[in-house]
């Protein structure tokens, strides 16, 4: 059975993600025998060329992996007690992308449109509160880490922002 | 008992390396860990309120228990996903 989370150093592919992330909501919902997928909604994230200010020229990013792992778990467990029968895969890129690349794929499937959206809203908010990830920026003039959220997954006020957010 | 430390980003570079190998009196807690790093490295103090700990893969807190052969983890601020709003903080 293929991974539905990963954390990798290479390229991330939408189209098999998507495929892995239907094939285990249909796992899932064959063993239920509930309704069989009717949504699937993808978030990808991209290196975007400015921030703050600043020009980016490239993003590094880094992960502890074991840990990134048990998190995006940790987000999909939540969406589906949230949004039952909903499935939702996480995948991240490490190391150095270029302007452009992709370094987050969510794969949200139901098995109707707003959980979809839902889930996939949920997680992109959650991987940025509770993974153990960091970005490191290069701009024209120098470098540096972006630090947002100290990560702590029982933190409840911080998971109502992100169901909040999920459900606008 | 001897635990192994491991820092991420931009506590690796203020320590300079991104494991390293601790003695410890027990009983002690993840926070004497991290004490022992700020005694050695001064410049962490200014992360005391925003590191969140791990221990043996699994989240954790500075009150937590250390145990022979563990592996603590000190994580700064995460910033994974796409899109930072957050403003930098330091400037290499």
């Amino acid at each position: 059975m293929t991974a539905l989370h990963k954390v990798t150093p290479e390229r991330l592919e939408v189209t098999r993600a998507i495929d892995d992330v239907l094939a285990a909501y249909v796992r899932s919902s064959d063993a239920d025998g509930t309704s069989g997928p009717g949504a699937v909604s993808t978030f990808l994230g991209l290196v975007r060329d400015r921030n703050a200010g600043r020009t980016v020229t490239r993003l590094e990013y880094e992960a502890y992996e074991p840990l990134a792992l048990k998190a995006f778990e940790r987000i999909a467990d939540e969406a589906a007690e949230r949004w039952p029968g909903a499935v939702v895969g996480i995948r991240h890129r490490t190391g150095t992308l270029a302007i452009g690349e992709t370094s987050v794929v969510i794969v949200g499937v139901s098995a109707h449109r707003a959980d979809a959206f839902a889930v996939t809203r949920y997680a992109i908010e959650r991987i940025k509160q509770i993974a153990p990830i960091w970005k490191r920026e290069h701009f024209d003039g120098g470098e540096v880490w972006i630090e947002g959220a100290t990560a702590d997954p029982l933190d409840e006020a911080a998971r109502a922002e992100a169901l909040r957010r999920a459900c606008v | 008992m001897r635990v192994t430390v491991r820092v991420f980003a931009g506590l690796r570079d203020l320590i300079g390396t991104d494991e390293a190998v601790r003695d410890l009196t027990a009983p002690a807690v993840v926070r004497d860990v991290w004490r022992s790093l700020v005694r050695e490295h001064p410049s962490l103090e200014a992360y005391t309120a925003a590191v969140s700990v791990a221990v043996n893969t699994e989240y954790s807190r500075m009150d937590a228990p250390v145990t022979d052969g563990d592996e603590i983890a000190f994580l700064p601020p995460v910033s994974g996903g796409s899109g930072a709003r957050v403003p930098a903080r330091r400037i290499h």
